[in-house]
């Protein structure tokens, strides 16, 4: 579903991928973890079209998002890109909300402008969703009035309205308070059991990680250093790296 | 010098008169500054080939001059250049207004530079169109926070619409200098169009700070 072939990418001397290679089957649940620093984030924005590879392909359900050959110029929006870029939706560490809108014109908002959605329609599908996710009661609430984990989880229901066949998490409860925590994980967990989307999901929270994902990716200087299913990864992973990194966290 | 009560009452509906033509000056004046700094500020942040540059370079020009000399210079070289006969109260109109544009777009330029990326993003993630991305969520976000740094300048545009008698619009003070003229109360006539103005000023940035604070609540 998802391929990254050959990426590169840096920032000046700071080079954050090193000819990637990466690849996700449909339907697939892929935990990225590996210290700051290491792309996890970058990863996600190439294929949200956020940030562009120096080189490299990237394609997406077998259209190609992405196909830079160094030192060539990049254009940053082909139409190619726009129609490939509607299978994939982001839910953002800092929610990244409309805060003039409602929650539910939240949800609406893409529906209507992208899909040409009709009002009505929209609003049904809104409301499904924010049910959902447990917000049923604050429909018309405006983004500063509800809390964090609120607000994620209408995020999470503003990304699921346009159905994407890829969904992309950045650390999305790094930003909360621990006690909201759990809410938000139990909607991405629902979303992991009870549909056949693809999801990378990048996290610090290991024993969801463990338990949603089917194989997780470690990450360090550019490369993936070590992949597997979840028990094998965090109970006997090969590479001294990921024993280190996971030790490290797991203290905490 | 002895303050005459029954020239009060007496320049009043004349004074009147020019209030409410430097009332209509400013109105009209604000409305094209606040649509064309829009369009200015778009135009220069879309990178607009051409019209931005243009834009830019017109922008410096109107910074660096007197408003007296644009005013002068629209009325007397550029409007009988053209032909077309403009009269002084839409040439006052014009200049004050494109004046203001000048710095109003300066203004938007900020308000829309104040939106976290993160709304650009979370547009892009949900593949909004560019135009939609303007006008559903960056300047509905933008334009009300920046709605009391434009009313701030039109107070300041209403300070300086006399210096639109140098062209002969009837304004307030020149009202004032007419009915001083003719019944020497010269006195009277710029005291209450000073009145008039202060008045005027002070209840509108009064208006313009409740403004700020509620924006300061956005
Ligand atoms: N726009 C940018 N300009 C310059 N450097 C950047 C930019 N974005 C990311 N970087 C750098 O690229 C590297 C990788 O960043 P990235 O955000 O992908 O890391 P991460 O693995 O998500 O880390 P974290 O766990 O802290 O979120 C970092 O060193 C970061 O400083
Ligand atoms: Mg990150």
């Amino acid at each position: 579903m998802i391929s990254f072939d050959d990426v590169d990418k840096s920032w000046g001397p700071n080079h954050v991928l090193k000819k990637l290679n990466f690849h996700v089957k449909p339907a697939e649940k892929v935990s990225i973890i590996g210290p700051s620093g290491s792309g996890k984030t970058t990863i996600l924005r190439i294929l949200m079209t956020l940030e562009n590879p120096d080189e490299g392909i990237v394609t997406v359900d077998g259209d190609e998002l992405w196909n830079v050959e160094r030192g060539r110029r990049i254009r940053r929006e082909t139409t190619q890109m726009k129609l490939t870029r509607r299978k994939i939706g982001m839910v953002f560490q800092q929610f990244n909300l409309f805060p003039h809108l409602s929650a539910i014109q939240n949800v609406m908002e893409a529906p209507i402008q992208v899909l040409g959605m009709s009002k009505n329609e929209a609003h049904e599908r809104a409301k499904g969703l924010l049910d959902t996710v447990g917000l049923g009661e604050h429909l018309d609430h405006k983004p500063p009035k509800l809390s964090g984990g609120q607000q994620q989880r209408v995020a999470i229901a503003r990304a699921m309205a346009m159905r994407p066949k890829v969904m992309l998490f950045d650390e999305v409860t790094s930003a909360l308070d621990p006690e909201l925590v759990g809410d938000v994980l139990d909607v991405i967990r629902d979303l992991a059991t009870s549909t056949d989307m693809t999801m990378l999901l990048v996290t610090h929270e290991m024993r969801f990680a463990e338990e949603i994902s089917d194989r997780v990716v470690m990450f360090d200087g550019g490369v993936a250093v070590e992949q597997g299913p979840p028990q094998k990864i965090f109970q006997d992973p090969d590479n001294e790296r990921t024993r280190r990194f996971l030790k490290a966290v797991l203290e905490h | 010098m002895v303050w005459d009560r029954g020239a009060v009452s007496d320049s009043f509906p004349l004074l009147l008169a020019g209030l409410v033509v430097t009332l209509e000056i400013t109105v009209l004046g604000s409305l094209l500054a606040y649509v064309l700094g829009l369009v200015f500020a778009l135009i220069r942040r879309l990178r607009v080939p051409v019209l931005n540059q243009a834009v830019y370079l017109f922008v410096e020009f109107i910074r660096s001059t007197p408003l007296l000399v644009q005013v002068f210079v629209f009325f007397w070289v550029l409007q009988p250049a053209v032909g077309l006969p403009i009269s002084a109260f839409a040439s006052g109109v014009i200049v004050i207004g494109v004046h203001y544009a000048c710095y109003t777009s300066e203004v938007y330029r900020a308000g829309i530079e104040a939106i976290p990326q993160g709304q650009w993003e979370a547009a892009t993630a949900l593949n909004l169109p560019r135009t939609r991305v303007w006008s559903g969520v960056i300047l509905p976000q933008s334009v009300p926070r920046v709605v009391p740094a434009l009313g701030n300048y039109t107070i300041s545009m209403f300070k300086e619409t006399p210096l639109l008698l140098a062209i002969g619009v009837q304004d307030l003070l020149n009202r004032a200098k007419e009915y001083g003229a003719e019944t020497f109360s010269v006195t009277e006539a710029y005291t209450m169009a000073g009145a008039f103005f202060l008045v005027i000023s002070y209840v509108a940035s009064l208006l313009v700070r409740r403004l700020e604070s509620r924006v300061g609540q956005l």
